[in-house]
């Protein structure tokens, strides 16, 4: 049964899918979907052994060799990210019984969680496949997903954000269909390790190089890279909770992981930075991002907004590493992939708890709260610590390879401004410190309890991960070593 | 254009001509595809939608600037793209040189289907086609958890119907015309989707025109009508059963030794057993594309009955 795992990886999600609809009962519903995304976090960490101790595995689907058929190839690096979006749907899905309790109409429950398994089956599709067609297929599958649990926000301005999102997703995947279908034409395959041999010979073409153009504009809308990220904050403050924690953590990260794969692996190094000026470009826009991003999270009244905010600003530091163009660097981004995925999943659900409790998350209200939900408010100061990047959280330690690999590459005005984009983090997560801690309760609201086990659990189990792999930095720093240097073919 | 009306009728247009374009091109299942989806359901859908908006588009024009300069771009960069384009039709482009001989020359050995399009969409790619089933499915999904309405009260539920009872009582012609057409138009749906793996058709097709009839039949006789006929639940849980046999079909083969969707296992003959699976899987696409289509009618016109 093992050889099968790579399919399992993604058909169990899929089809738990449509079997959930057949249960009426939320809390049944809730355990099923569980159950399906615990097996396939089981089935991403197995692949992840597999691939580390023996290679490339690869899958033919229906039997057929590729380029006829499609194939599913897990390398180090999707193998990783694999297990960054398999564990924190698992891990962020424990809450949502008690989180959507409040925030959906119980008529809509055994709906949501469907919705859930198929925007985790299309991200974990999408990760997974060797087929770039087969990206766009699923990059659908969950995007349509995501568009209809934002839209289901208790707020009625979540309708008017999942609709921009909407109009942005759909225009960002519709570019790199655009560009699969140029890349097809001028190569007669849709296989990506069959497109990587066959580009270099036709590389200095025009159409090549609006593939390459469509396919770039369309994943960096989906990877909300600054100017691109408009959709992104409103889409964050109104979805309901636990899809604000889900998505923030893995849907932003299966983007970057399509621009690595696109540009390293199918276009090639060479192509990605010498035909295109992509470094200078990408350099720019990633440290503008940092600091625009972080300036308007200063200013906001919302903490989900903030932090919203905040998640754009740390793509920035994601891209900056991956423009570097060393292995360094683009460690730095894949650790900054696992790390933020840890840091934004656990702050967003911890504001869920705070949600559940005062119904709010405005700026205002978490007066006082350090002493009413003082395990909730401990964990957001944790996660905003990580944030920030202080020494034994793993922001620390992304950070610290990023600022490497900018000196490694004689960078050094980029590692400053990554270092003073961290004190606008600092300033954001104190706002918030100060709130909690230093202010007196407003007056006229009653007493507020801690929030239930039900979220306490789940982000604690996030925020002692934001630690422990702060500490205990092999798993993150290994794999992503390997990922990184087996993307630059060098052998390990 | 200010007329929601006539924007949706020239998109139909805009679908159907397309439709023609890829006729012209001899892809004639793309344009089966293009004239049922396009063409067809997808203007029904809007105009759906139109009753519900208003016809007329109200408020400020504003005039985006920027969306013109980006479509520009975008224009222009497509144009750029094609100046290095193999031209159409030449024989040596890279499309016709490497995958396509094999399926041209093998497919009918391999899959035992004469229709080659049917062989790649449901066999040898068939895993994308079982993820575009899902992509229908997840609309669907959406759509239910968005639009569905709570129960109404006795009221508004009367006085819909005294509304539809004078609307439907009076076009005479068109009742009796639709009860004539809708029978053909179902036998056809069902020759579409079980003669696709000889000729253009497929699950997709079948499955729109399938739901077209059911649209008619509710449009005509008012949704009322139309509910005492189709259970909604029963079209919700179709619509997963659809993926469920589709999904079905590649455990199954799993379970028999193959890989997902490998239909070669599915029976003792592999080519016996890609009829198997193709005939199989086409069937659950055509259950899930026509349940959605319906699903997405009723809630869309469910809400304009109880504003």
């Amino acid at each position: 049964m093992l050889i099968q795992l790579p399919a399992l990886a993604v058909i169990l999600p899929l089809l738990s899918a449509p079997l959930c609809l057949f249960l009426r009962r939320s809390l049944l519903a809730w355990l099923f979907t569980v159950i399906a995304s615990g097996l396939t976090m089981l089935v991403s960490i197995t692949l992840l052994q597999q691939v580390m101790a023996s290679g490339t595995i690869v899958y033919e689907m229906g039997g057929w060799s590729a380029p006829w058929g499609i194939e599913y190839r897990i390398d180090k690096l999707n193998a990783y990210v694999l297990l960054i979006v398999s564990s924190i749907s698992t891990v962020v899905l424990l809450a949502a019984h008690t989180s959507i309790e409040k925030e959906i109409p119980q008529d809509r429950h055994t709906l949501f969680y469907v919705l859930y398994l198929l925007s985790l089956a299309g991200l974990i599709g999408v990760v997974i496949t060797g087929d770039a067609f087969n990206v766009f297929v699923f990059l659908e599958i969950s995007s349509l997903a995501a568009y209809s649990l934002i839209a289901l926000g208790e707020d009625r301005r979540a309708l008017w954000a999942a609709y921009q999102y909407l109009i942005m997703g759909t225009i960002g995947a519709t570019f790199i269909l655009i560009g699969i279908g140029l890349m097809y034409q001028m190569t007669g395959t849709l296989n990506m390790d069959d497109l990587s041999r066959r580009l270099p010979e036709v590389a200095q073409t025009r159409t090549v190089f609006a593939a390459y153009a469509f396919i770039i504009v369309g994943v960096c809308l989906k990877v909300a890279l600054f100017p691109l990220h408009r959709w992104l904050p409103n889409a964050y403050a109104y979805a309901p909770s636990v899809v604000t924690a889900v998505l923030a953590a893995t849907s932003t990260k299966v983007a970057v992981y399509l621009l690595i794969r696109f540009t390293f692996s199918i276009f090639g190094i060479s192509f990605s930075f010498t035909t295109v000026p992509l470094q200078t470009i990408f350099v720019i826009l990633g440290l503008l991002g940092i600091f625009a991003a972080s300036t308007t999270a200063i200013f906001q009244k919302n903490v989900k907004h903030l932090f919203a905010y905040s998640s754009v600003a740390q793509i920035g530091y994601m891209i900056v590493g991956f423009s570097i163009g060393t292995t360094t660097g683009l460690m730095a981004t894949l650790l900054h992939l696992f790390n933020h995925a840890l840091m934004k999943s656990a702050l967003f659900l911890a504001l869920g708890a705070v949600m559940y409790r005062i119904g709010s998350a405005q700026l205002s209200q978490f007066q006082g709260l350090g002493r009413q939900m003082p395990f909730t408010m401990a964990a957001i100061v944790a996660g905003g610590l990580s944030l920030i990047g202080v020494p034994l959280t793993v922001g620390f330690v992304s950070k610290w390879y990023l600022v490497l690999a900018a000196l490694e590459n004689g960078w050094w005005p980029v590692a400053v401004l990554v270092l003073l984009g961290s004190l606008l983090a600092l300033v954001y997560v104190w706002r918030i410190v100060e709130a909690a801690y230093f202010n007196e309760p407003p007056a006229g609201r009653g007493a507020v309890e801690e929030a239930p086990l039900g979220f306490l659990i789940p982000v604690w189990v996030l925020v002692t991960a934001n630690i422990y792999f702060g500490m205990d930095t092999r798993l993150s720093v290994q794999v992503a070593q390997a990922a990184a240097q087996s993307l630059f073919g060098v052998s390990p | 254009m200010r007329d929601l009306f006539a924007v949706v009728m020239m998109l139909g247009i805009f679908g159907l001509l397309s439709a023609s374009f890829f006729v012209v091109m001899d892809a004639v299942d793309v344009a089966f595809t293009e004239a049922s989806v396009g063409a067809g359901i997808s203007t029904l859908l809007m105009l759906t939608a139109v009753t519900l908006t208003g016809r007329l588009e109200d408020g400020e024009r504003h005039r985006p600037m920027w969306a013109l300069v980006v479509v520009f771009i975008t224009g222009g960069l497509l144009i750029y793209g094609t100046l290095d384009m193999p031209y159409f039709g030449s024989a040596d482009a890279p499309i016709h040189q490497h995958v396509a001989p094999r399926y041209i020359h093998d497919s009918m050995q391999e899959t035992g289907l004469p229709n080659i399009v049917t062989s790649v969409l449901a066999s040898y790619r068939g895993f994308d086609t079982f993820g575009e089933v899902v992509v229908i499915f997840t609309a669907g999904m959406g759509v239910l958890a968005l639009l569905t309405m709570g129960s109404r009260t006795g009221i508004h539920r009367v006085m819909a119907d005294s509304i539809f009872y004078l609307m439907h009582e009076q076009h005479l012609i068109l009742r009796i015309l639709t009860k004539i057409l809708i029978p053909f138009i179902l036998l056809f749906a069902l020759y579409v989707q079980f003669h696709g793996d000889f000729g253009p058709g497929g699950g997709f097709q079948a499955g729109v025109i399938f739901a077209a009839a059911i649209i008619l039949y509710a449009m005509v006789f008012g949704l009322s009508t139309a509910r005492r006929v189709i259970n909604r639940t029963f079209f919700k849980l179709l619509s997963a059963i659809g993926v469920l046999l589709y999904g079905g079909v590649g455990v199954v083969s799993l379970l028999n030794g193959g890989n997902f969707l490998d239909y070669n296992v599915l029976a003792d003959d592999p080519v016996a057993g890609q009829h198997l699976g193709i005939l199989l899987i086409e069937f659950g696409v055509g259950c899930t594309v026509a349940s959605v289509m319906v699903i997405i009618f009723f809630n869309f016109s469910g809400r304009r009955e109880f504003p």
